[in-house]
């Protein structure tokens, strides 16, 4: 079972505060964490590997830097990290980054699985799982909560939907977006920080996936970012004064329009 | 790529503020942008000085982009049933499309749809591209892909909408990416530009504290997935005519990799929290199961429906499916009363387009008050049991 988890890095949202006075983003060191989602991805393929045997590469397309969410990944259990960086692919949308992913991949070599978050808390598109798979002509189902079974070629998935969830078979290779239910990650061990430590990161440039100028970065991209504006401030708010009840009051009548 | 002119650069630092990468800094009195830059174009707006310029390389531009009109809208059904996003979205696309002077479409695909034909007519469309086929009853991402894909490129509309939906940003996003169209996800906002007919898609990022404007100038269909309960569905006209066509799908499109085995229903889903106007939601404030009757007393009252706080899901006090927030579900209901929730980041930006906020906490200085409307700071345990005596009263009245 080769198993590739797509993994990308994200300014951690607990430190995109909103400045109340001037409702702008307050980004004092914004630190840069593995996407939450892609955690629970992460965890799911080295299950699968403690199961079923194999291999897992973490994969990640960004800047030099997110090489750190690799090493996380193999302290969490992957095998090896694959980080493709260049800066030809900046400004890549959904399009462009699967394209990435998928010579990525292709240049990698053989794999069974390839899992991916939801969705990434920067952009929360969850378009990039569904558009690798589209690119590889992969069978997918998106947020998966459960992996029920693996035999034989086929896996059995149960896919959350608004109403509930469907329980689906799919043969491999597939690809999975996976949801947060699917599991609870482990914490790093300690040997796990040796390994990650230790281990090299294979760099991989836009050259070395033969991937083509016109399918990469901005140009790459169907979509273009034309204005970026933060949304109107909310109206001054109201507190209320007097004792509780009068308080209350005052609500019950502002609430008035639901009633 | 972005260029930075060191001679019109003042260091004034405005664009280092506005990156919500951090990708911008300010080096001997000018700025200097980092690899993590990802050429969103935030920066360029705010230098006042216009010493910055997003550089784009070499773009292919479709060749026959002239050649696709029209709008369509995907019109989501499961269990026999439309999703109310289908309606909004065709509110939304009858104005675009009388904006472009073009004919609005629904496809519309299951297993005996076609009764619900007349009523998307009645809701906007002019045409319906109906396939009720047995094979379409169970949603696959595969087929319901390869069908629309062969429609799309058979009739190239210019834009195609569908829900934000489980449904939707599942397969919407594999189809796009085989047609090499852009998608954008999630949007909040939808226009026409005058000069040129291009559409602007607007939508939040970075949960909301951002918003961007979104056009796709070099390839069609314009592709976009519309979150629920932010368009305005049309008053149903059953005068309305429009034309049904039946869809001959070739066989091979219906053939899927997916087996479906079952379907599970679950009782606490049956209410989708981003499809309810408003929503009473209790935090680790509440302190119990037993605390979450308080917030379903009041929502019933209320005629809503009752969300949480991940601390509150992580204790076990409600099923997962109410979560509101980065790893929930966002929604913007009327009216979001949070209850003993702080107002962590990562709750808020699942909630703050909500149009009213109300907060009931006991720590005046709990952030959630920065983005409530009002609020009342105290006691939870007093304060729900009284507010929803004091509704169910005025609503006797
Ligand atoms: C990667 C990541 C993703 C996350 N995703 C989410 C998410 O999707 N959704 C989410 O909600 N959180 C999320 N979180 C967690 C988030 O950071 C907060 O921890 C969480 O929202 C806190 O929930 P809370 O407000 O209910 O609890 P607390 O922060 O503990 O706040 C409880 C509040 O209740 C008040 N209170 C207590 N007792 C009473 C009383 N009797 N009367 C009145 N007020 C009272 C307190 O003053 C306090 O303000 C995420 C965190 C991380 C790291
Ligand atoms: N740059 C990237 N590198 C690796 N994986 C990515 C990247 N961008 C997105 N992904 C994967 O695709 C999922 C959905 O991302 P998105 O479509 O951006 O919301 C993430 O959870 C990741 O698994």
């Amino acid at each position: 079972m080769n198993i590739i988890v797509c993994i990308k890095q994200v300014p951690d949202a607990k430190d995109v505060r909103l400045d109340p006075k001037t409702n702008t983003l307050a980004r004092e060191g914004v630190e840069s964490i593995m996407n939450p989602f892609d955690r629970h991805a992460l965890e799911e393929g080295v299950r699968l590997k403690e199961t079923h045997g194999g291999q897992v590469t973490a994969l990640s397309m960004g800047p030099p830097q997110a090489e750190s969410v690799l090493r996380e990944a193999i302290s969490c259990g992957a095998d090896q990290g694959v980080l493709v960086s260049d800066r030809a692919f900046a400004g890549a949308d959904t399009w462009a980054t699967s394209y990435t992913l998928r010579k990525a991949i292709e240049a990698s070599g053989e794999f069974d699985l390839i899992l991916c978050g939801k969705q990434a808390i920067d952009g929360d598109t969850a378009q990039v799982g569904p558009g690798l798979a589209g690119q590889m002509k992969l069978p997918f189902v998106t947020c998966v909560q459960k992996i029920r079974n693996l035999d034989d070629g086929i896996i059995q998935v149960e896919r959350m939907m608004d109403d509930g969830f469907d329980v689906l078979e799919l043969p491999v290779p597939a690809l999975l977006t996976v949801v947060k239910d699917i599991n609870d990650p482990r914490v790093p061990s300690l040997k796990g920080k040796m390994k990650a430590k230790k281990a090299t990161i294979k760099i991989l440039s836009a050259a070395d996936i033969g991937a083509e100028e016109q399918c990469i970065g901005l140009a790459g991209s169907p979509t273009r970012v034309v204005n970026v504006f933060t949304p109107a401030p909310r109206g001054d708010r109201k507190m209320f004064t007097g004792s509780l009840e009068e308080q209350v009051d005052q609500l019950v009548d502002q609430l008035r329009s639901y009633l | 790529m972005l260029i930075i002119d060191c001679e019109k650069c003042i260091g004034c630092g405005v664009c280092e503020a506005e990156c919500a990468f951090g990708a911008i800094s300010v080096q001997d009195g000018c700025a200097v942008v980092d690899d993590n830059c990802t050429l969103c174009g935030s920066c360029v707006e705010s230098c006042e000085v216009e010493a910055l310029l997003i550089e784009e390389g070499a773009v292919q531009v479709q060749a026959d982009i002239n050649d696709w009109s029209g709008i369509w809208v995907f019109a989501e059904s499961r269990h026999g049933k439309i999703a109310e996003v289908s309606y909004e979205l065709l509110g939304v696309g009858r104005k675009l499309a009388n904006q472009r002077g073009v004919q609005l479409s629904a496809v519309l695909l299951g297993s005996g749809v076609t009764e619900s034909a007349p009523t998307l007519i009645a809701a906007g469309a002019d045409k319906i591209y109906l396939g009720d086929d047995s094979t379409l009853g169970q949603y696959r991402e595969d087929i319901y892909g390869n069908v629309l894909e062969f429609l799309i490129k058979k009739e190239k509309p210019e834009v195609i909408l569908a829900g934000a939906t489980a449904i939707g940003r599942s397969f919407i996003p594999m189809v796009a990416n085989n047609l090499g169209a852009g998608l954008t996800a999630d949007c909040t906002g939808l226009a026409i530009r005058a000069e040129d007919g291009m559409l602007l898609q607007t939508r939040p990022a970075f949960g909301g504290n951002i918003m961007a404007t979104i056009e796709c100038p070099h390839t069609r269909p314009q592709m976009a997935t519309v979150r629920p309960k932010v368009m305005q569905p049309l008053m149903p006209d059953l005068e309305r005519q429009g034309e049904v066509v039946s869809l001959s799908i070739p066989d091979r499109l219906l053939e899927s990799q997916v087996k479906v085995l079952e379907n599970v229903l679950e009782e606490h889903n049956q209410v989708n929290i981003q499809e309810i106007e408003v929503l009473v939601a209790g935090g680790r404030g509440v302190e119990s199961e037993k605390g979450f009757k308080l917030v379903k007393e009041l929502a019933d009252e209320l005629g809503g429906a009752v969300a949480a706080s991940r601390a509150a899901v992580d204790s076990g006090w409600i099923p997962y499916a109410h979560q509101v927030g980065q790893t929930g579900k966002t929604v913007c209901p009327k009216l979001y009363i949070a209850c003993g929730i702080s107002g962590a980041i990562q709750h808020a930006v699942g909630m703050q387009s909500a149009e009213t906020i109300v907060a009931i906490n006991r720590d005046k200085n709990a952030p959630i008050f920065n983005i409530a409307s009002c609020g009342i700071v105290g006691d939870l345990f007093e304060i729900m049991p009284l507010l929803t005596k004091k509704i169910r009263e005025n609503k006797a009245l």
